[in-house]
């Protein structure tokens, strides 16, 4: 059991820690998260003690870790930073054992450690523990970190955003991976991130800070129900949404990206810039960018005569949504009209976007699967 | 063809002797250099602050020619080995002090953390992470202490002391060309095979981690 008692940390007088009292239990999976600033990292980095505290006192298992060399310490609790910070002077089993030989295990063991280690993250023996670090992709290379921060069998691991710099579908995996070890372990894990989604799947009680104050400590669960501070509801804003469709708007749908032309424009000049486009249909826009209508090429084509202006050929009847309409009524729009797009406006009667059969089903693929960018 | 054959003749003997005086002078001042500019360097990267000034100093020193410095310390040491070696080996000093210093301040912090986060002591973090990954750093002030300290050591003749520089100026006053080339060129060739064999050194102490990365 990890008891934070009364923990200030100042900087000068700048207050980072401000009277933290926190207990963390054994074998659970404790993520600490904040916006940048929060003191969460700070926290973290008090319990090996790489971060001193002015105030208050850290017991391990009832011991003051004051009281405890700080060498020692830190060889009895595991360490995984986000830079990886494997050693590139080492092979992968050099660095895997750097905790093992201080500790001064004999070779024979060290070896046998090795060999487990990678077996539990299936990269085998023989074809990488005499690799370097620089052989290795990021996301094995903080597989290697990780066994690094188990391979003395510490009951306590810190991981300070050890997945923050991986890209999205090797965060996934690793998170996945670190939440079936835990569960095989139950070691004690104090995890730092700044990600909401990644706290919801890793932790078992998740703790919420802000200027150096725990703000809501609870499970993953309670935190989304019930958010104790309007910050963490923000913080949990996003990822609510992209759980749930029904709170799409228009705005979350709609392709961004459109081409208007003004009224004014001339026939021969309109279909000349749709040519060079390849658009087939432009939205028509006022000297104040208000919506008009719409022009088809066919349209001109058929109605449009050289140097008149396209104002008048503009179809005006062409449906449009405003663009905070809740997305379903939208879509439900689009399909009962049988028709290939809304324009949807803004309050101003602007032109704000379109939403097309294309736009939706990309929209929702990023609710689905997650963000492609 | 007969030149060269009429050089040796004449002076083959006393080239093998300039030249081994010459090597003896180098590994000498450079061995010495080499160790501490090692430990100076360890010491500044301790104490970054002072690092700055000390740097400085050292620098300045760099900046008396060679020349200036024998003969001031001719004045005081007399005309002795040490004279020359103790000018050498300061010179030798700042290459690989500068290198040592700046190598172990290179490696990445995070690196240094993780090394602390695992338990390391201080010395342990020297010796297994900052020392290893300096070491191409080091090896390249060693490299270029070597080259300068060899055409340095041509200066020591000016004081009557021997080795490839003795040629030299006794070229110039003689008014003998062969005699001068006959001292530069194997000075030359000297500082290019001694170049080349550190290189050889270095890429054998170079952690094999470190090399696929350059």
């Amino acid at each position: 059991m990890i008891i934070y008692e009364n923990i200030t940390k100042k900087y000068d007088d700048v207050i980072i820690i401000d009277n933290l009292n926190l207990t963390i239990n054994d074998g659970e999976f404790v993520v600490l998260i904040g916006p940048s600033g929060c003191g969460k990292t700070t926290t973290l980095k008090m319990i090996n003690r790489l971060i001193k505290y002015n105030e208050g006192n850290i017991y391990i298992d009832d011991k003051n870790i004051k009281d405890v060399n700080a060498v020692e310490l830190r060889r009895k609790i595991g360490y995984v930073i986000q830079q990886i910070g494997l050693f590139p002077n080492m092979t992968i089993e050099e660095n895997i054992s750097v905790v093992p030989k201080l500790l001064k295990w004999s070779k024979e063991k060290q070896i046998k450690r090795v060999k487990e280690l990678l077996e539990l993250v299936d990269l085998p023996y023989e074809e990488n523990a005499k690799k370097y670090p620089n052989e290795l992709s990021g996301g094995q290379q903080q597989r290697i970190g990780v066994l690094r921060a188990l391979a003395a069998e510490p009951p306590i691991i810190l991981m300070d955003e050890p997945f923050g710099a991986l890209d999205p579908i090797t965060r996934d995996s690793l998170q996945d991976e670190l939440k079936t070890l835990q569960q095989k372990l139950h070691k004690t894990i104090i995890f730092v991130t700044h990600d909401m989604e990644e706290a919801v799947k890793l932790a078992d009680k998740i703790v919420f800070m802000s200027d150096g104050k725990v703000l809501q400590a609870a499970s993953p669960e309670e935190m989304l129900n019930k958010p104790a501070h309007p910050m963490i509801s923000k913080f949990m804003g996003k990822l609510s949404y992209s759980r749930s469709g029904n709170d799409l708007t228009c705005e979350d749908v709609m392709k961004k990206k459109i081409f208007t032309v003004p009224e004014t424009k001339k026939t021969l000049e309109c279909i000349e810039l749709m040519k060079q486009k390849e658009l087939d249909t432009v939205i028509v826009v006022d000297a104040n960018g208000k919506y008009k209508g719409i022009v088809t090429i066919e349209y001109i084509r058929e109605y449009g005569k050289p140097g008149e202006m396209i104002s008048k050929i503009t179809k005006t009847d062409q449906p449009s949504v405003l663009i905070n309409t809740n997305a379903k009524d939208a879509i439900d729009k689009l399909i009962e009209l049988k028709c290939d797009y809304l324009v949807v406006l803004n309050r101003n009667k602007t032109v704000a976007g379109i939403l097309t059969r294309t736009s939706i089903t990309k929209a929702l693929a990023s609710v689905v699967w997650g963000e492609e960018d | 063809m007969r030149i060269i054959t009429k050089f040796f003749e004449n002076y083959g003997e006393m080239l093998v002797k300039a030249i081994l005086t010459h090597l003896q002078y180098v590994f000498i001042s450079v061995g010495l250099g080499f160790i501490i500019a090692l430990i100076l360097g360890i010491a500044l990267s301790r104490l970054p602050k002072f690092s700055n000034i000390i740097i400085t100093i050292i620098g300045i020193f760099q900046t008396v020619p060679g020349l200036v410095f024998i003969g001031i310390l001719f004045i005081y040491l007399g005309m002795k080995p040490i004279t020359v070696i103790t000018a050498l080996t300061i010179y030798a000093i700042f290459p690989i002090l500068k290198n040592t210093y700046t190598g172990i301040l290179d490696v990445d912090k995070s690196l240094i953390e993780a090394a602390k986060g695992c338990g390391m002591t201080k010395t342990q973090i020297l010796f297994k992470v900052e020392l290893p990954l300096a070491m191409n750093s080091i090896f390249s002030g060693l490299r270029m202490s070597t080259i300068y300290t060899v055409s340095w050591a041509v200066l020591t003749a000016m004081i009557g002391l021997g080795g490839l520089g003795e040629f030299v100026y006794r070229g110039i006053e003689t008014n003998n060309q062969s005699l001068i080339i006959g001292g530069a060129l194997p000075s030359a060739i000297l500082a290019m095979t001694l170049g080349y064999i550190i290189d050889k050194i270095q890429n054998k102490v170079t952690p094999k981690g470190l090399k696929g990365s350059e």
